[in-house]
């Protein structure tokens, strides 16, 4: 393919200009082929726009270091239970990214967290509500209080910040006085709950036909929008460079696949997870909300003055993050099989926050993405997991967090200046 | 001086007002622009042009008056009411998003949709059009346009005013960061608006810009009405008297000043 810059098929572009037309101007330096996009992508990193690279990067220095230290650490079975430790934050951290898209923190989530754990078990076990019931309401729990802070937010703009400092200790309030004086509840080992979140594993079988469908229906719409393009008269990715990439994706999801299923397996609570991460990075990037979301995390006055409902927006992400949180507070209770009055509590908030924000989305607003939560809980669990396997007492473990969160942040800001002065802002 | 048109009115304003605090940026403005024209707004800088312009866009609620539009009394009071009746606006300040390629500031609030999701094709496709039309020197669409020069994100602000099917089209200084040859095809795309039956509202310091293109000029001046010019009954000279408040000015003393010294020579 490194000669593409005229398209072979005459039939794909009839009678129109022979370059493609976004590649028409001369200044445009051409990324041809495999060496042309490593080319460019080194361009892009020089430049400061680095993406999740960093987290990658340091993703893989972090499990090297565990695995030098105790071998143990990339056993299958640590590694199915590093996967179930990560869920619960990791859902917060996927409503921590919404927020910090648009600009805005919720530093609510661990007491939403531990609200709604308290909601679910109070009304499973004292009060003996179905569980769908307790669910449901619970979830309610989580979209009011999100509800609230929108409202607030667009009809006094009040900061988030505070708003949600607020809201971090009313609600802390709530769910004290939701538990009473019982102080920690249990739910019974048997329940669908609990189950779901520590018992119940996918079959090898079908975590294996996932982990091919995955990059299959990638190459296929990848390649149905290559042909729209070049049927409207636009470059596309040379196909072989397409092929490359989900070929490197599955046999990076099978080889992962393969090594949780020499223990439990890929848990169902899991998958919920990284659905959620997939939905909501289609959500972003694909539909006219997520492009609202962007937009006012870049200029939200000009987003306004395009007509897009600012306040509707913001609502919407309020109540989202809010509604994570309480969905990471049940599958917390249920993974537990408890919820106590210090659930949510302690390092809680910061992790998630933590873990969007060492994940790549920007503190500074329109610039990230929903697997940003996904490798940054990655991140900050392979730490706790690690020294807890090295048996390294907390104190170690907050130190160690916060450097990586510090570092996390000045490569944030880096990049942000880099950028700047590359011009890609 | 004539201060009627012809033509029916398409966006009419009386006694319109705006007050920021101790600042009464309009007063009492009237203003109308007709299907088909070409309206210049002028005034020297914070006579109140971008103020009126972003009253009429939906950006400031107007303290009072009445805004006629298509033959229907409307109160615009948000940026997408205004862009749904048919008003499509430039800002002085361009308005980008920094975050977002060309393609999605183009398109923003505005996207189309392939399946339920954004159609980034068809929306690819129909920027490269629009930047020819406006012979943009644009590398590609798919950079933010935070990487753009001045004039290039001007181009993006304009292409976006013509997205749509707007009735009236405001520009705020639109060729003020544009190279010669990318501001005569602004003057031309303003020509083609007026030909496609468009209320156009050009805010413009180019004194000859403004006398090649416009029908009409409404002169603004400390927040007031100060005059309506049909440009072909008029000069500059008078609209320059008008805008600065005098008959002898700094513009006609900086002429007179200069006439003798090019007689010398
Ligand atoms: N948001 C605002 N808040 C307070 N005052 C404002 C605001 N916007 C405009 N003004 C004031 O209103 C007056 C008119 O400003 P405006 O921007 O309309 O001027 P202009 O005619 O567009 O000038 P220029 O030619 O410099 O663009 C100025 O005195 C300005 O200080
Ligand atoms: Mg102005």
């Amino acid at each position: 393919m490194s000669t593409s810059q005229t398209p072979t098929d005459p039939t794909a572009v009839p009678a129109g200009p022979v370059v493609p037309a976004d590649l028409q101007d001369e200044r445009l330096i051409a990324a041809q082929g495999l060496r042309g996009w490593a080319g460019a992508t080194w361009e892009r990193v020089k430049s400061g726009d680095l993406g999740s690279l960093p987290v990658v990067v340091g993703l893989v220095i972090i499990w090297g270091v565990f695995y030098a230290l105790n071998p143990a650490f990339i056993s299958s079975r640590n590694l199915v239970n590093l996967s179930l430790q990560m869920v619960p934050t990791g859902v917060l951290a996927l409503g921590v990214v919404l927020v910090l898209l648009l600009g805005q923190i919720d530093l609510s989530i661990g007491s939403m967290y531990g609200l709604s754990g308290a909601v679910l078990v109070v009304l499973f076990v004292n009060q003996g509500a179905p569980i769908a019931v307790a669910v449901l309401l619970a979830l309610a729990a989580g979209a009011v209080v999100g509800l609230v802070y929108g409202l607030l937010f667009n009809r006094f703009g009040v900061p988030s910040f505070v708003i949600t400092l607020a809201g971090l200790l009313a609600i802390l309030g709530l769910q004290l006085r939701v538990l009473g004086t019982d102080g920690t509840v249990n739910l019974p080992f048997e329940s669908a709950i609990v189950q779901f979140a520590s018992q119940m594993y996918l079959p090898a079988w079908l975590s294996y036909v996932l982990a091919v469908a995955v990059p299959v229906v990638y190459l296929a719409s990848r390649l149905r929008t290559d042909r729209r393009r070049v049927a409207a008269g636009l470059s596309a990715t040379p196909v072989t460079m397409v092929a490359v990439r989900a070929a490197v994706m599955g046999v990076l999801l099978v080889v992962v696949v393969a090594v949780l299923n020499d223990d439990r397996g890929l848990s169902t609570m899991v998958v919920l997870f990284l659905a959620l991460v997939v939905v909501m990075d289609l959500a972003i990037r694909r539909t006219t909300w997520g492009r609202s979301v962007l937009a006012i995390g870049g200029n939200v006055e000009a987003a306004r003055r395009a007509g897009i409902d600012v306040k509707r927006t913001f609502l919407s992400v309020f109540v989202l993050c809010s509604t994570f949180a309480a969905l990471g507070g049940i599958l917390g209770a249920a993974r537990l099989a408890s919820a106590n009055q210090s659930s949510g509590g302690a390092d809680t908030n910061l992790n998630a926050i933590a873990a969007a924000v060492i994940g790549g989305t920007s503190l500074f607003g329109g610039r990230g993405s929903a697997y940003s939560a996904l490798l940054g809980i990655l991140v900050i669990y392979s730490i706790s997991n690690g020294l807890a396997l090295l048996s390294v007492s907390a104190d170690i473990r907050y130190i160690v967090t916060g450097a990586v969160l510090l570092l996390a942040v000045v490569i944030d800001s880096l990049s942000r200046r880099s950028r700047a002065a590359h011009g890609r802002a | 001086m004539s201060t009627t048109t012809t033509l029916a009115p398409v966006l009419s304003m009386t006694g319109v007002s705006k007050r920021f605090g101790a600042v009464q940026a309009l007063k009492d403005i009237d203003f109308e622009v007709a299907a088909g024209e070409v309206v210049a707004l002028v005034g020297d800088n914070g006579a109140g042009k971008s103020t009126l312009v972003k009253t009429i866009a939906g950006v400031y609620a107007p303290d009072g008056g009445n805004v006629v539009f298509d033959g229907s009394p409307v109160s615009i009071t948000s940026p997408s009411e205004a862009q749904a009746l048919g008003i499509a606006t430039v800002f002085q300040d361009l308005a980008l998003c920094d975050n977002l390629d060309v393609v999605g500031n183009l398109f923003l609030g505005n996207e189309r949709k392939h399946g339920g999701a954004l159609d980034e094709v068809t929306m690819e496709q129909e920027s490269w059009r629009l930047l020819r039309e406006l012979s943009a020197k644009i590398p590609s669409v798919r950079i933010p346009v935070a990487s753009l020069s001045g004039g290039q994100r001007q181009t993006v602000a304009i292409a976006r005013s013509l997205l749509g099917d707007p009735k009236v089209v405001m520009l705020d200084e639109p060729t003020a960061a544009l190279g010669v040859a990318q501001t005569a095809e602004v003057l031309n795309l303003v020509e083609r608006l007026r030909d496609k039956g468009l209320g156009v509202i050009l805010i413009s310091h180019n004194m000859s810009d403004v006398m090649a293109v416009a029908d009409r000029v409404a002169v603004l001046r400390l927040g007031r009405n100060n005059g309506v010019f049909r440009v072909a009954d008029t000069s500059s000279t008078e609209i320059i008297a008008a805008i600065t408040g005098a008959t002898t000015n700094a513009v006609t003393a900086r002429a007179a000043r200069r006439a003798p010294q090019e007689e010398q020579s």
